[in-house]
């Protein structure tokens, strides 16, 4: 019998936000200190955004249990709608802006979610994962489509691009194909930092409660917990709509320290890289998603991987396979309890 | 032979229900729990179950047995709505279940355990528990989040709860293993606390005792009155060992083919020409 030990759960919650405090303090204090490369430096936002992306694709898989393809989308929206949002609203802090624009970006990707969640969370399995890979690949021809200007009437948007007339001062903020141009850089890796823990709180926190309970329950035994009267569409939807809301607030962090981003840029592979941080990191276990995207956005970066940058994908596949097939297989599942899970048990016992 | 059986036991098209000479003389006056009345359901061509008609009193103890394949669990399915009926109604307690889903008729107080047992396996035996309480223990996705006083004050409530349920089968100790890895028989006792959790006031029972050896078999069946006794609930199982059923219930209904061939008292039952053909074959004709 595995004994789960009450204090555990908590034990590894609180080392997962102690592990992300520290990494936060070294890295600031190494780029305090001026000791990180330029390329280190410029990664360090894009890490926090797909760690973001990470535990939240791991809140729809690891614990809600369904398999979702088109998580890309969701930053999508949230990037976009952040992008425009921060160049829209008229605030000067510019903090103050980034966390309204992520705010915007959220409530957006939840709106869509909810939308997208609604029909889509009545299918099962495969049938989910096609549906939320076509809703991935429709989002990115919608903001492709898409022109937002805005004047001082306000926002204009329309899927035509001659159909925008300005006023004087007026200019086009998303263009189309051509997406968003000139964003001022306005995210920050405080910001990241913020944005992962408040991510991490909100997980760790509904997991450890009567929603995150329930959403467990439909997980492991849907029927089941039809039977002991768990609304089972409440609570999909619930995680589906707050895994959106945080790849949205992720989007927008992303979107706000580039100088350019396209609708190219959320697409399928996207989507793919944020589930095999999620699978290679464990579904379910959030410090594991956390570094499996950490590695896998720093490493392609590293000079050493520069020339294998144009297999990434390919890597990423056989990665993907690799992990599933070892996962799935019993003599690696026993060689890696009798290696290290017995250890722990005897230290259990001497209790 | 069977000829007389069909005459005292006929199809109830017309037979005022429920037949209430199964239902005990305590619960008689009282409105039963579950009322089934000519329930029936076809899968494409085939009537699994037809012409189901029973009534079970709200302190019951009532058990539902008959060969392999008779359609037991099929009516269980029914009567929490995992099937929705061809034909016939289910009253619980007096109220139509017509339309109603899996979900409403278990807040209308039906609980059940499952044949091939359904636990929540990566979660704890406290949490397994929990999860039944949801109805009880409310607060809003929100005030967990944030840790509001009500999460605490509801978790706290949740908690002592769950462990006076589980102390039913002495399971307290065991809050913390996690489901999935309880031997067989604390599985199939935990799913009847994570049923009990719901506060159901009819508990359907699928095969209980499948598994367990004949001194687990004997403490189940104390159990299984304690709990009536305790809760003050009618219980409804299926079961092939027959100590158990004749030992516990109070009613018994036979099934075979879909349709109930007999009703009665466990002597009435153990005495019913038309049940031992069903379970041991027609005797030749001398």
């Amino acid at each position: 019998m595995k004994r789960i030990r009450l204090s555990k759960t908590n034990r590894i919650n609180f080392a997962t936000y102690g592990g992300v405090i520290l990494a936060y303090a070294v890295l600031q204090f190494l780029n305090g200190g001026g000791m990180l490369s330029s390329t280190i430096r410029g990664q360090l936002v894009p890490i926090c955004a797909y760690v973001t992306m990470a535990l939240s694709l791991n809140l729809t898989v690891g614990v809600l249990g369904e398999l979702s393809l088109g998580h890309a989308g969701f930053m999508s929206v949230g990037a976009f709608a952040g992008a425009v949002a921060a160049a829209a609203l008229p605030i000067t802090s510019d903090p103050l802006r980034l966390a309204a624009s992520m705010v915007i970006a959220a409530l957006a990707a939840a709106i869509t979610g909810t939308l997208v969640g609604i029909p889509v969370l009545r299918l099962n399995g495969d049938y989910l994962a096609i549906v939320t890979l076509a809703f991935g690949q429709i989002i990115k021809s919608i903001v492709e489509n898409l022109y937002i200007g805005i004047d001082d009437r306000g926002l204009h948007a329309s899927f035509l691009e001659n159909r925008i007339i300005f006023r004087d001062g007026g200019r086009m903020i998303l263009n189309g194909a051509m997406g968003v141009n000139g964003i001022a850089k306005i995210s920050s890796f405080t910001a990241g930092f913020v944005l992962v823990m408040l991510v991490l709180v909100v997980i760790f926190n509904l997991v450890d409660s009567r929603a995150g309970r329930a959403i467990m329950a439909l997980r492991d035994n849907r029927i089941a917990a039809e039977s002991v009267g768990i609304p089972v569409t409440k609570y999909k939807l619930m995680a589906f709509v707050i895994s959106a809301a945080m790849a949205g607030a992720a989007g927008a962090l992303f979107a706000l320290g580039q100088n350019t981003i396209t609708a190219n840029k959320f697409d399928f592979n996207t989507s793919i890289l944020i589930l095999v941080f999620v699978v290679l990191g464990g579904q379910g276990n959030m410090w594991g998603s956390i570094l499996a995207a950490t590695f896998l956005t720093v490493l392609p970066e590293t000079k050493a991987m520069r020339g294998l940058a144009d297999y990434r994908m390919l890597v990423y596949a056989v990665v993907l396979i690799l992990v599933m097939l070892a996962t799935n297989n019993p003599t690696i599942q026993d060689f890696i309890n009798t290696k290290f899970r017995k250890k722990k048990k005897k230290g259990g016992a001497v209790k | 032979m069977s000829e007389q059986q069909k005459n005292s036991y006929p199809k109830p098209k017309l037979v005022p229900v429920p037949s209430t000479n199964i239902i005990p003389e305590r619960d008689v006056d009282k409105r039963p729990i579950l009322e089934c009345r000519h329930l029936g359901i076809d899968f494409g061509g085939l009537t699994a179950v037809d012409d189901f008609n029973m009534a079970i009193g709200r302190t019951e103890i009532a058990g539902l047995i008959g060969p392999n394949g008779a359609g037991k669990t099929t009516v269980f399915n029914l009567l929490t709505k995992v099937y929705q009926p061809t034909r016939g109604t289910v009253m619980i307690d007096g109220r139509d279940t017509a339309g109603k889903t899996t979900i409403q008729v278990s807040h209308m107080g039906v609980a059940r355990t499952f044949q091939n047992i359904r636990l929540f396996g990566n979660l704890t035996v406290e949490d397994n528990v929990k999860v039944g309480l949801h109805e009880y223990t409310k607060y809003s996705a929100l005030s967990g989040i944030l840790r509001l006083p009500s999460y605490w004050k509801k978790e706290r409530e949740a908690h002592e709860k769950a462990l006076e349920l589980l102390s039913i089968f002495d399971m307290q100790d065991m809050a913390n293993y996690q489901a999935g890895s309880l031997p067989y028989g604390a599985q199939r006792r935990l799913e009847i606390v994570r049923a009990l959790a719901t506060q159901p006031s009819l508990l359907l029972l699928d095969e209980p005792a499948a598994g367990m050896n004949p001194s687990e078999t004997a403490e189940l069946m104390n159990n299984i009155r304690k709990i009536r006794d305790t809760f003050q609930i009618a219980i409804m199982l299926i079961e092939h060992d027959m100590n158990l059923v004749m030992g516990v219930c109070e009613g018994i209904c036979v099934l075979n083919f879909g349709r109930i061939i007999a009703k009665g008292t466990p002597d009435d039952i153990q005495a019913n020409p038309a049940v031992i053909e069903a379970y041991l074959g027609k005797q030749k004709e001398a």
